[in-house]
């Protein structure tokens, strides 16, 4: 069925088209949206770095009296926090997003609205971190925000309430992308392409959002129980009041340690993706590598504590963190010759990409070697919280994730713009970064091991640390030109640069088998993979699917289509109908702004209201997406028939609320967690006052719980047969209003001020978290009857009614073990 | 750290500079063979892909890692409070440092730390109000003041002589002034040292 290219183009850019002007703002495509938030990330960048070029100023000499310990206390916070949230994850998410379809040979991503409302829930909470610092109000607490330091005793200002809700906004949509694009890799990928033919970079970002959704949640419940430790004076970290401070920088490393290779895995996927085009071979030790980005994974999330080292943690405990950290050296070893020997096996062609890598190569190696060097625990004692932790982490990171991301600019640069690079700045530029980096960082490295501890904002004379400072101080200012003479360079490329046809630097993956700078549509219609994905002619394919001789290769209806495959096989089993571009994420972002704001100044009246006008939107937004009729199997190209996702057995939504559930459980886990270190380990326990709330309270709390589930069941069980969803509605209504005026009812009579022990105040946070999730199953009964209403539920469209009985089923179990625990606690005290 | 004034300073000392030494000489490795594999691959090409990734992920890593492991728990170990010595207690407050000495009559000493030569003491170290860190360069490693613990470190100055302390855990505004002076006696003369100090 080959058809014209031009007609086929034209008729899928309408289908596809963002409108231009302020129709912008309602984007939902995954270039725009992707393309967003690398913008912005690059925005962010360059402000973290201005305040790296306050930070070297003010070190270039002692007693200098450029900016006192007020400023520069929010300076140095306000880098480390803007850099790690504002700029490195949104930047990987947003290659991610851009990518991702491309490389996988789908037309989008499998939520396009929760993208968008994901980029303006990182742009407010980014601006809400901006404007403070603007004001002078900004965090000034280090970005790791210890507490007591943190707290509202010792950091009385708005200051640190700026980071705990600004952070957890921005968090917000890490969260959201991190499900996107998880269901996104297992569902909408090209017909056969099984997992092991994926290309490579899927892999990485596979792994790196599964380590999103489980490595966040910690952080967001330590936020969420400090800004109420602040807000409410409920003592979580109190160790006057059977709280303690260790709790937080046990939750904060929970995060802080997987973060870091959370930014590293992608940029080391941007590596795999690249290095074999350069070495014209495609990447040697493909399942090694594939092992070792999922064992460098798991290590993540075990060793932790060793950011903890000098707290006081038991002996046993520091040997097993030390050899655990050693061992992270292994698999980041196996990926590293596995890129050497890609290498040594082809033939090696120079380009300003290989600069970069070269660059990394030098300064990741010499990073992960005094990280191996950290984790020795002596050694670690000694030079912890100096200079040389400091020059050990712009090591790892500016080596593992700003070398290698340069390296991505200028290989996808042309794939973005449609023209080549030009040489002439690229290289000075690099030149100016590398020695830059090195003259800044390398010095700093003996800086701290003569004893200069990190954060301080002056030094005397007689330290000994002058030359040392004054150098990296010169290396920092080499560094910002470079980083200048990159953006010029891009600048130029996209003003000047020569077109050219397809496939520019002869790569063997599907992002250049389509027309550059990408249509609205990615592919005008969906090849079969057959091989492993990074073996592909693009050349060869790319006219071919440009004549629509692939899958979908139509326009149909209006929709915008895409396949959805197998999770395992690739083998395809819907097509799913995307939405198109909406205000309505927009919307919603601005009202969970208002919800921050409100609470940033203390509106709690305002916030709640807020907050159930955004989970009014959520419901609302949910309306008519999907489809108010049947349609039986459809026609897909190539005699393939194949049902629209809302008729089919496994859609989208359903693998995402399951990733969502596991999130959630993680904060449950990560506050079981808090209740049980606490109880062993915090000072003034066991509480002079526990809960006694009788057997009847329970009991019916418990029962409300469990109407649920049954009420679910029955409302799916009477749709499927022809009937209506009222009964089942009405129990699930039932029973979730009951539990959640029993459960108020149970904290304000049977539990104990949850001000006077961190007892109480858990137990409350437990309670409280059970109150929520039923909360939420409420809206997904509202939204099933506003949609059963609208006809779009049906015998053969269950989805709404499957999700209900899913996030049911987990409100009842995690709602029984919160009361259980709560409850039970006292009696093991 | 790297003028260690006392044995446990010492020995740290000594294993930082094997471990600066094999991280320089490891990194300037993995530079050459990046570029010999670059410019010369026909003869890298000599090793299989399968030998690469072995020897270079698991074999090297697997020479070096244990060793040093194993080496960083026996000087860990030995740093480790075992045999009761004498105490003197630290305790830190925005922005300043109070020391006590239940051995001598609860002396108490601000922003200073007399310490005997040649013998090992134990520091037991609180915090009054937000986190803070116990740190003499030249003596040991650092450990945090936590409110609501107490951490114990073990110290050992070879000879008399004065020595400069600090708060390496960053603590607010004051946190950069936040440092103490140590004063090493022999140790015939650390008690009338001490004594010498008013008691509040």
């Amino acid at each position: 069925m080959t058809q014209d290219p031009i007609r086929l183009h034209k008729a899928l850019s309408r289908i596809w088209a963002t409108a231009p002007g302020f129709g912008r703002a309602a984007a939902v495509n995954h270039s725009i949206v992707g393309m967003r938030f690398m913008v912005t990330a690059a925005f962010f960048f360059a402000v973290g770095g201005m305040l790296a070029m306050l930070i070297r100023a003010q070190l270039a000499t002692p007693q200098s009296a450029f900016i006192g310990p007020e400023i520069y206390n929010q300076i140095f916070t306000m880098h480390g926090t803007i850099m790690m949230f504002l700029f490195a994850i949104p930047m990987l998410e947003g290659l991610a997003i851009y990518m991702l379809p491309k490389l996988l040979g789908a037309r989008d991503l499998a939520f396009p609205r929760l993208s968008a409302y994901g980029y303006w829930c990182y742009l407010f909470g980014g601006l809400i971190l901006l404007g403070a610092l603007f004001a002078g109000v900004a965090p000034d607490s280090g970005w790791f925000m210890y507490t007591p330091l943190s707290s509202s005793t010792y950091s009385p200002g708005i200051n640190a309430d700026v980071w705990l809700l600004g952070v957890t906004f921005v968090e917000i949509s890490a969260m959201t992308l991190a499900v996107e694009l998880v269901v996104s890799i297992l569902k909408l990928r090209a017909p056969g392409m099984t997992l092991s033919r994926m290309p490579i970079f899927a892999w990485y970002i596979l792994v790196t959002a599964l380590m999103m959704v489980v490595g966040f949640p910690p952080l967001i419940l330590g936020s969420i129980l400090l800004e109420m430790e602040r807000a409410f004076d409920l003592p979580f970290f109190d160790p006057n009041r059977g709280g303690d401070p260790l709790l937080w920088a046990h939750l904060f490393w929970l995060f802080g340690h997987p973060e870091v290779y959370i930014i590293f895995l992608p940029a080391a996927g941007a590596l795999s993706t690249i290095i074999p085009v350069f070495a014209q071979r495609p990447l040697v030790g493909y399942n090694a590598v594939v092992i070792a980005i999922i064992v460098l994974g798991f290590l993540s999330f075990l060793i932790w504590a060793h950011h903890m080292f000098t707290v006081g943690i038991p002996h046993l405990s520091l040997a097993f963190f030390s050899f655990g950290s050693a061992l992270v050296a292994v698999p980041t070893a196996v990926q590293i010759f596995a890129w050497l020997a890609t290498l040594a096996h082809g033939r090696p062609r120079w380009d300003v990409p290989m600069l970069y890598i070269a660059g990394f190569l030098v300064i990741f190696v010499l990073g992960g070697l005094t990280g191996v060097m950290l984790a020795i625990v002596p050694f670690n004692w000694q030079v912890h919280d100096t200079h040389f932790v400091v020059a050990h982490f712009h090591y790892v990171l500016v080596g593992g994730f700003v070398f290698p991301m340069l390296a991505a600019l200028y290989y996808w640069l042309p794939q973005v713009t449609g023209r080549l690079p030009m040489h002439r700045l690229s290289v000075p530029a690099f030149w100016l970064l590398f020695i830059g980096f090195n003259l800044t960082f390398l010095v700093m490295h003996w800086t701290g091991l003569l004893g200069m501890p990190r954060r301080v904002y002056t030094f005397l004379p007689e330290d000994g640390w002058t030359w040392l400072n004054l150098t990296s101080s010169i290396g920092g200012f080499l560094l910002t030109m470079g980083f200048a003479l990159v953006a010029m360079d891009v600048f130029l490329q996209r003003k000047l640069g020569r077109a050219f046809r397809r496939d520019p630097w002869h790569a063997a993956t599907l992002e250049w088998a389509m027309p550059t700078p990408a249509a609205p549509y990615g592919f005008a219609s969906l090849p079969r993979v057959e091989v492993r994905a990074d073996r592909l002619s693009p050349r060869e394919i790319g006219p071919e699917l440009a004549a629509g001789r692939g899958y979908l290769g139509h326009a149909r209806h209006g929709w915008q289509e895409t396949l959805g495959v197998h999770r395992m096989t690739g083998e395809p089993d819907q097509i799913i109908i995307l939405p198109r571009p909406t205000f309505l994420p927009l919307w919603t972002g601005l009202s969970t702004l208002v919800v921050v704001l409100a609470m940033l100044f203390k509106l709690y009246p305002l916030a709640l209201a807020a907050a159930v006008v955004t989970a009014g939107l959520f419901v609302w937004s949910g309306r008519d997406a999907g489809q108010p009729r049947d349609h039986g199997a459809l026609p897909a190209g190539h005699g393939l028939d194949l049902p629209p996702h809302t008729e089919a057995a496994d859609p989208p939504p359903l693998l995402a609320l399951a990733f969502a559930l596991l999130a959630t459980g993680t904060i449950l886990a990560s506050l079981l967690f808090g209740v049980v270190y606490l109880w062993l380990n915090a000072p003034n326990w066991p509480p002079p006052e526990v809960m006694a709330p009788g057997l009847v309270l329970p009991a019916l709390i418990a029962l409300g719980l469990v109407a649920g589930p049954v009420g679910a069941r029955l409302t799916r069980g009477s749709v499927a047969r022809g009937g209506t969803p009222w009964l089942g509605l009405a129990v699930q209504a039932l029973g979730g209003v009951t539990a959640m005026v029993l459960l108020v009812l149970l904290i304000q009579d049977a539990l104990p001020d949850p001000r006077a022990h961190a007892y109480a105040a858990t137990s409350f946070a437990l309670l409280g978290y059970a109150w929520l999730h039923v909360g939420i199953a409420l809206l997904f009964v509202i939204s099933n009857a506003q949609r059963w209403a609208g006809g779009y539920i049906s015998p053969r469209r269950l989805l709404d009614l499957r999700l209900t009985r899913l996030w049911q089923d987990y409100v009842a179990g995690a709602g029984l073990v919160a009361l259980a625990v709560a409850m039970g606690l006292p009696a093991l005290l | 750290m790297l003028q260690p004034a006392g044995p446990i300073a010492g020995s740290i000392a000594t294993l930082s500079w094997a471990m600066m030494i094999g991280s320089l000489f490891l990194t300037a490795l993995m530079t050459a063979i990046f570029f010999f594999v670059v410019w010369w691959p026909r003869r890298a090409a000599c090793i299989s892909a399968r030998a690469w990734i072995i020897g270079g992920g698991l074999v090297l890593p697997g020479l070096v890692l244990p060793p040093l492991v194993v080496a960083a728990v026996v000087v860990g170990e030995r740093m480790m409070p075992q045999d009761p010595v004498p105490r003197i207690e630290a305790h830190a407050q925005q922005f300043f440092w109070t020391f006590r000495y239940p051995d001598h009559g609860g002396a108490e000493t601000r922003d200073l730390l007399h310490l005997p030569a040649g013998q090992p003491v134990d520091i037991h170290i609180t915090a009054e109000d937000v986190m803070h860190a116990f740190w003499v360069p030249r003596l040991a490693g650092k450990l945090d003041a936590v409110p609501g613990h107490t951490n114990v470190l073990r110290l050992q100055a070879d000879a008399p002589g004065r020595l400069e302390g600090l708060c390496a855990e960053f603590c607010g505004l004051g946190h950069a002034h936040m440092r103490f002076e140590v004063r090493v006696h022999a140790p015939d003369e650390f008690a009338a040292a001490v004594a010498a100090e008013t008691t509040p």
